[in-house]
């Protein structure tokens, strides 16, 4: 058999396009579309992760397709970057279609059928934006993504809360669009050709690199949601159905990550200094936003998506940190930092797929999002719970799990920074690194609230004695994505492995002598500064606890009263003392208080029937969005003035317009 | 890696869990005799964790694996710990494992699991010690990371034993970078160990407690395990700080068993002068606040990032 991998590729995504027009055959045929059209996806998924790991090594092959406009064919091309990414594409879309199999039900909203088209419609279009090959396919397959994310978004389109959600995201991502837009405008430097591969062909000169940078940083940044462009995040993530939530966050982010990736480090040649100082300083500020919100959010999903702006800006400051030292040559350091954002996207799309769907089972078993509503789950829902729970602490940074990996080895980045020629930027490196711990030491805050108050402790609401633990598909989903988080946490060797074609395609540096030592020992740059092997950390602290357990009950005994809770001997206890998601996030409230703006009604101790609400919101509405929204109107407003309803004003116009442009042809 | 290494390694850890009880008795025993009270035995800690190990748990009804497990993990975090940092010797081939980055996961995989196991019970007291500790880990742990990156950028390394060779081992230099780590180390270790002026370990007084909040459904061996624990992070913090500041005496790599003989009366003297320190700076200063402590820990982390600052401008 000697098959392209692109031409798998392309199989993948007709298959997907296919396994959702099969759906709209039977659209309200729930048993059909969840039992046998979603596992099918599924399965697509696996092969297509399965394709490009295989073709990850291989050298870069391109195709054209003879559709799209008659002059105008797809290119495709499927480098080691699109690979990669169709991997995490793949390996994470194959447990979410899993997990949808058991998760969609009979609803108000869109019927299953037409959920199961734009889900797969969805996978496919992400698909073709990483093979993309010119400008015009990538655009098609870009709008195609946010479309079908769209409605996917409003599936329950029948509460109008949802509806607002969707509408927002549709309008940033349409705001980021213009931006990508303009930028491949910049990137084909006058020559018409908007082929990719014109497009490295050219070099810029100016201001023009500058130009085509911030236009991808601005429209990738309004995908990924960057500050100040997060806004539609929080909204659209818990209006969509769970499944939908891990494709966004997990993969669709990445999506944006990858076009930021193939802009600054593909097609543009040359990388300036100062780009790097700004993506460094916005992605850092947006991590620390991101967690800091995180920190006080009480609807599960929402706290789950600042977790996501938290990382995305963790990845983008990373992005600029390879900047800054591709600019000054060091491309040993580079080629660590883009490994190490590389790890965490995919690190990142294992764990916070596996949090968001845990969300979906608990949502399904208790109808409740706030957290306020939930808890001791872990005694309802084990399965769910444990399985979340390898994902909180992946998502923690704790070791030997997956999110440590990529963050230590950003942090050997940072640290081994040599001295550059900027004495600024050898200042702001110390810096950004204290930010970058800070907010890493602030997720496992937001995850220890996040996992304590949904799982553990009592419930705080007596429906959820009733709560179900999930089904086999969902199961299955959640322990294949555990799974992964444990072994993209113990085997970062093999993973680096995966990265380093990547790596070698966009700054032309191989780094595996230095950061593999040897299977077992993570060492970049040499043994002798750093080395870290989780595997034997694992083992060690296994070993440790069994070795304790067995000394522990041998010597002595393993007896075990059960005994009411003592709680400092206080006789009246029930489940609302615990704390809520406010008072959790209380503290951070109280420190970080200039970040938020807050609407707070404390009840007066007079009060006969007391209440206390506090609503927690950013101050970008109201300082950015609000004003742009009420300029627009009162633009609209004064070009609505020209309209006056009457034929002869509607003449003079035309024929204004006529004289106007008489003078300028000539 | 040599089996005079591994003997080094499995040595000096179990050096650790053997003192770390004896370490917490002694500064006990300086806090009294500071405070004009008779001491307790100094080895009043043994008797506690033995006395523990005979006794019956008592699980509340509604606890669920994570708190039964949290002990045992706690203590294998802070074994793990105690590999990592040395002590008598620089022989550690388990620092190449995890290096002081990993150091400071494995402390903050110890913080996670007893703050999921207090809110595990769903008692008041128990998410309020979970909120305040994650609250003071937040500050504390970037602070220490801090403080072992400009260690790191001094030697190069981010792996402790190799760094406290380059401290031990070289000529005398005088970095100013350090100053600023050490006064950040010692704020960050005071409270990562529920000491004066953070947290009180002698109290009960549901308004100041943060540690002990959360240990408070903890019974027999389980409490015995998290106190054991509890000690080892306390014998861990003190030989990092007498490693990176003070790591005179310590002996180098390459298996030499004299060299180890003379660096344990060292260790002891060093430790001893040390517990001293403390008890004094407990005694010297009033427990603050709770909200206070933002403000203590954020100046540690400011000047632990002063300290790399400094490290960077002076290029030393």
């Amino acid at each position: 058999m000697n098959v392209a991998p692109l031409s798998l590729v392309i199989a993948a995504i007709v298959a997907w396009l296919a396994i959702g027009a099969a759906g709209l055959v039977r659209p309200r045929n729930l048993r059909f579309v969840s039992r046998a059209l979603f596992p099918a996806g599924g399965l697509v998924g696996l092969a297509l992760a399965a394709v490009a790991g295989y073709s990850i090594d291989l050298p870069p092959a391109a195709a054209v397709l003879p559709l799209g406009l008659p002059d105008l064919p797809f290119h495709l091309r499927l480098d080691a970057l699109s690979a990669f990414f169709l991997l995490l594409l793949g390996a994470t879309g194959a447990a979410i279609s899993l997990f949808s199999a058991g998760y969609f039900r009979a609803s108000e909203g869109t019927p299953p059928g037409l959920v199961c088209f734009e889900f797969h419609v969805f996978l496919a279009a992400m698909a073709l934006v990483l093979v993309a090959d010119d400008a015009y396919l990538f655009m098609v397959a870009w709008e195609s993504m946010a479309l079908s994310s769209f409605f996917l978004v409003t599936t329950e389109h029948r509460i109008p809360e949802i509806r607002r959600a969707g509408f927002l995201y549709l309008v940033i991502a349409h705001v980021g669009a213009i931006a990508i837009l303009l930028c491949f405008g910049v990137l084909q430097g006058g020559s018409g050709d908007y082929t990719f591969a014109s497009m490295r062909s050219i070099t810029l000169t100016g201001a023009w690199p500058t130009a085509a940078f911030f236009l991808a940083l601005a429209g990738f940044g309004a995908k990924a949601g960057l500050l100040p462009l997060h806004i539609w995040l929080p909204e659209a993530h818990p209006a969509a159905p769970s499944p939908v939530s891990a494709l966004m966050s997990g993969v669709m982010l990445k999506t944006a990550i990858y076009g930021l990736l193939r802009v600054a480090f593909d097609l543009i040649h040359a990388q300036v200094w100062w780009w790097g100082v700004v993506a460094l300083t916005l992605g850092l500020a947006t991590a620390l936003f991101g967690v800091v919100f995180a920190a006080v959010q009480t609807d599960m999903k929402r706290l789950l998506a600042y977790s996501s702006i938290e990382n995305i800006g963790i990845i983008v400051a990373g992005i600029g940190l390879a900047i800054l030292f591709r600019a000054y040559d060091k491309t040993l350091l580079a080629a660590i930092t883009l490994t190490a954002l590389l790890y965490h996207s995919l690190n990142h799309a294992f764990f916070k797929s596996l949090l968001f769907l845990a969300t979906g089972s608990v949502l399904h078993a208790t109808k409740e999002r706030n957290l306020g509503k939930l808890g001791g789950l872990i005694h309802r829902m084990p399965w769910v719970a444990w399985l979340a729970l390898v994902g909180t602490l992946a998502a923690a940074g704790i070791p030997p799990l997956n999110g440590f990996v990529s963050e230590w080895l950003l942090l050997q980045a940072f640290l081994f920074t040599p001295s550059l020629p900027q004495s600024f930027i050898n200042m702001l490196v110390p810096l950004a690194a204290a930010a970058l711990i800070l907010s890493a030491a602030l997720a496992a805050y937001v995850m220890v609230k996040f996992f304590g108050v949904v799982f553990l402790g009592r419930p705080r609401e007596p429906n959820l004695a009733y709560a179900r633990d999930a089904g086999p598909f969902e199961r299955c989903a959640l322990i294949y994505l555990a799974t992964g988080c444990l072994l993209l946490g113990v085997l970062p060797v093999n993973v680096i492995a995966l990265i380093e074609p990547v790596n070698a395609l966009l700054i032309g540096a191989k780094t595996t002598r230095q950061i593999a030592d040897n299977w077992l020992l993570l060492a970049p740059i040499s043994a002798d500064r750093s080395s870290y092997s989780p595997l034997i950390v694992l083992a060690v602290i296994v070993g440790v606890v069994l070795l304790t357990m067995q000394v522990v009950h041998r010597l002595y005994h393993g007896r075990v009263r059960r005994a009411p809770p003592w709680d400092c001997g206080f006789p009246l206890q029930t489940p609302r003392m615990q704390d809520t998601a406010e008072g959790f996030g209380q503290p951070i409230r109280q420190i970080f208080e200039p970040f938020f703006r807050m609407e707070r009604h404390l009840p007066s101790p007079f009060d006969l029937a007391p209440r206390y609400s506090v609503k927690v919101d950013d101050h970008f509405w109201r300082a950015l969005y609000l004003p742009i929204a009420r300029g627009a109107e009162l633009l609209a407003r004064t070009a609505g003035k020209i309209q006056q309803g009457r034929i002869s004003i509607y003449l003079t116009y035309s024929f204004c317009t006529l004289l106007a442009l008489l003078y300028f042809v000539r | 890696m040599s089996a005079a290494a591994i003997a080094s390694q499995l040595l000096q850890l179990a050096i650790a869990l053997a003192l770390a009880p004896l370490l917490v008795g002694w500064v006990n025993q300086c806090r009294a005799w500071l405070a004009n009270r008779s001491a307790p035995p100094l080895l009043l800690p043994y008797y506690t964790i033995r006395k523990l190990f005979v006794k019956d748990a008592v699980v509340a009804e509604n606890a669920s694996a994570v708190f039964r497990t949290t002990p045992y993990i706690v203590f294998a975090a802070m074994c793990c710990a105690a590999a990592i940092v040395p002590s008598l010797a620089t022989d550690l081939p388990f620092a190449r494992a995890a290096d002081a980055i990993a150091l400071v996961g494995l402390f903050a995989l110890a913080r996670v699991f007893i703050a999921l196991a207090a809110m595990d019970i769903g008692t008041a007291f128990g998410s309020l010690g979970a909120r305040r500790e994650m609250l003071v880990g937040f500050l504390a742990e970037p602070a220490l990371l801090m403080v072992l990156f400009t260690a790191s950028l001094i030697s190069g390394s981010t792996s402790l034993p190799t760094i406290v060779d380059t401290f031990a081992h070289r000529e005398l230099a005088i970095y100013p970078s350090l100053a600023f780590a050490g006064v950040a180390f010692t704020m960050v270790s005071l409270a990562e160990n529920a000491r004066i002026p953070v947290d009180n370990p002698a109290t009960h007084l549901e308004l100041t407690m943060i540690h002990e909040a959360m240990l408070l459904e903890y019974s027999a061996r389980h409490l015995a395990l998290m106190e054991w624990a509890a000690a080892l992070k306390l014998f861990n913090y003190s030989c990092i700080g007498l490693a990176l500041f003070f790591p005179y005496g310590i002996a180098a790599a390459g298996g030499d068993w004299l060299a180890m003989l003379g660096a344990a009366p060292a260790l002891i003297g060093k430790l001893m002068i040390g517990g001293f320190l403390l008890a004094l700076i407990e005694t010297l200063s009033a427990k603050m606040r709770i909200f206070r402590a933002p403000e203590f820990l954020g100046t540690a982390f400011l000047l632990a990032v002063l300290a790399m600052l400094v490290n960077q401008m002076l290029g030393s």
